[in-house]
């Protein structure tokens, strides 16, 4: 038995669920005594060796220029073979947008038992139990894979990244690599923000912003902590903010460490894209909102004048430590 | 053009969460079912508008599930699929899942396969890309706009960290979401013309189960809020610092 992860990387640069992916596969390798190996495909601008410090031994590196472009169909078959020839028995993916789109089709080429959305460890005890994110959020499931092979798809943000020491070999493997079926003909990528499935912080706003002239207040807070900024559905369908900001049942799910709640009403559909979030903090005007009950921390009270205070109080804590 | 749209069943999403024996079993007493929203409101619908603009479009619907599906297709028939497959049998599994959508939609020789994003309940994303890997068929995930010229299918995508377009030769498989569709109601011609469109019972393809459900959770009970004073905005900062360590 062995654990191999794929490393999802963007211009070169390794993705931060990649390296939580990472751990958590190092992790499992050391639980069932075993050895954890990567693979990572394309141009890579980053050092490789040093990814050994995630508890890793080997990266298999397939370069060919072919891979620098993503297309599910082309990776699901370059990732098989390379289990193959690693004879791994686990393989562990980020359940970002690249894991969502590549995983299913592994499994299904190589005939295993897939868990995606999965937010701890397996237990081994008694057979090889995931446990997963179900209901949106609302309920974890523990699941099962009787197959040889297995794959987990590992949730972003809930697997703490743990860098030690140690160096990693890296292996040119030469895989053949088939002619993809998709022309990619525009990408428009959010740049300098914090993407949202990723950020550590998420500052979101409701309607109780009243238009998209006041987003300023809340774009001061965020950019104050580093935060990417998020909005609830109506603001989404109103066109006050981007679509892709929209978290929710029917948006982005997000699980920041910390999710700050800027006149939102806290609806079930709301919650469900939120609530798997560490810390939550509330600030409405309506003492009744139900979101307080979801919440860690609150203020009843007007955003317009509590979230410039707050930004305030941020700069002058950050100015003191 | 010939449209295979996977159509499961969701509790509603305002459905109370509860388990029964020992937690091994999804509470369904209570609970209304609806089409799982991406699949109808995105996958569904936009197939719908494709066949609007060219008649000659064939929509069908496969769902993997037993006789308790049936009202959830027949809404979906009534919105405005043509004929639908419904393989009599139940699973969690999406390998398993996957083989009985990837039998179906073999026979059917598609052009072009729809799902939804994940379902709501399960939350697997996973169906749309083993049944694409299945069928050799590219797949494209996550679309947030489906558009046709000719054979060629024009999608923009999410991908990590923004947006791309592609275009992609028929036959593809696509798994929808916000942005591809907008949200229909059926009308009273659509109801009464779904009872006698052709709903097919198959029996299941032999393939196994690679996974299954041992038992649910529910999360731990938050403490409850602690509630700083709106005029004390320096306390929820201190509080979020050094009790929460989250700043
Ligand atoms: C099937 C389905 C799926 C859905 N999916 C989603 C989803 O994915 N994401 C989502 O967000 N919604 C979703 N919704 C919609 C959801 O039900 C709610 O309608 C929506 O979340 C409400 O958005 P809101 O909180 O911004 O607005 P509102 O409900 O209008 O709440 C505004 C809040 O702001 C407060 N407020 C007003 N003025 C101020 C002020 N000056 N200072 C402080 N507070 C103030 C009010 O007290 C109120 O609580 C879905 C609905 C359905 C039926
Ligand atoms: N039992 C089923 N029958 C038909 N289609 C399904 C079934 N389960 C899932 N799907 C389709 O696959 C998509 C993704 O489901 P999942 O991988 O379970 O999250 C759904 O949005 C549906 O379009």
């Amino acid at each position: 038995m062995s654990v191999l992860i794929f490393i999802d990387q963007a211009e070169g640069h390794v993705k931060k669920a990649s390296l939580e992916a990472l751990t958590y596969g190092g992790d499992l390798a050391k639980q069932t005594g075993t050895t954890a190996e990567a693979m990572v495909f394309g141009t890579v601008a980053e050092d490789l060796t040093a990814l050994g410090r995630y508890g890793i031994s080997k990266v298999h590196h397939v370069s060919s220029a072919a891979l620098d472009h993503f297309d599910a169909q082309v990776f699901a078959n370059v990732i098989a073979k390379v289990v193959e020839e690693t004879k791994a028995t686990v393989v562990v993916f980020s359940h970002n947008q690249t894991g969502k789109a590549v995983a299913p089709g592994v499994a299904a080429a190589v005939k295993a038992g897939i868990v995606t959305g999965a937010v701890a460890l397996p237990d081994i005890s008694n057979g090889f139990v995931v446990k997963k994110s179900v209901f949106s959020g609302k309920a974890f499931a523990n699941v099962n894979i009787s197959s040889e092979i297995k794959i987990i798809s590992l949730n972003p943000n809930s697997y703490k990244t743990v860098a030690g020491k140690g160096m990693a070999e890296v292996i040119e493997l030469n895989v053949p690599v088939p002619e993809s079926k998709i022309k990619i003909t525009a990408v428009s990528k959010v740049s300098g923000e914090v993407p949202l499935t990723e950020a550590d912080i998420v500052v979101s706003g409701g309607r109780g912003l009243k238009g998209p002239e006041n987003w300023g207040i809340l774009e001061d807070l965020a950019h104050t902590l580093h935060a990417a900024t998020a909005c609830s559905r109506p603001v989404a369908d109103s066109h006050w903010r981007p679509h892709h900001e929209h978290v929710g049942q029917t948006g982005v799910q997000v699980a920041p460490n910390l999710y700050i709640a800027l006149g939102i009403s806290g609806a079930i559909q709301h919650l469900a894209g939120v609530n798997r979030s560490k810390t939550i903090v509330v600030i409405n005007k309506d003492p009744e909102a139900p979101f307080f009950k979801a919440a860690d921390y609150g203020i009843v009270g007007d955003v317009f004048e509590v979230v410039p205070k707050l930004t305030e109080e941020i700069k002058k804590m950050q100015a003191a430590s | 053009m010939k449209i295979l749209i996977c159509i499961s069943k969701t509790p509603d999403t305002t459905s109370r969460i509860a388990f029964k024996d020992g937690n091994t079993k999804f509470e369904e007493n209570g609970v209304q079912w609806i089409i799982n929203p991406y699949d109808e409101w995105y996958a569904l619908v936009r197939a719908i508008e494709l066949k609007e603009k060219d008649p000659s479009t064939v929509l069908h619907l496969v769902t993997v599930g037993a006789a308790d599906c049936e009202p959830v297709i027949r809404k979906a028939l009534a919105l405005g699929g043509d004929e639908a497959y419904r393989v009599n049998t139940q699973s969690d599994d999406s390998f398993y899942i996957a083989t009985q959508i990837f039998e179906v939609a073999k026979q059917g020789n598609y052009d072009l396969i729809f799902t939804g994003k994940e379902t709501i309940d399960y939350n697997g994303s996973s169906i749309g890309g083993m049944v694409a890997e299945m069928l050799s068929m590219p797949y494209i995930s996550l679309a947030t706009k489906f558009d046709l010229n000719g054979s060629t299918a024009v999608v923009a995508r999410e991908i990590e960290g923004g947006e791309e377009v592609c275009e992609v030769a028929l036959p593809v498989v696509v798994s929808c979401q916000k942005g591809v569709a907008e949200q229909r109601i059926p009308n009273m011609r659509g109801i009464m013309s779904a009872r006698t469109k052709p709903l097919k019972v198959v029996e299941p393809a032999a393939a196994e189960a690679l996974t299954n459900i041992t038992s649910y959770e529910l999360p731990p009970v938050k403490a409850g809020v602690k509630l700083v004073g709106a005029d004390n905005v320096a306390e929820l900062v201190r509080l979020l610092h050094e009790e929460a360590k989250a700043i």
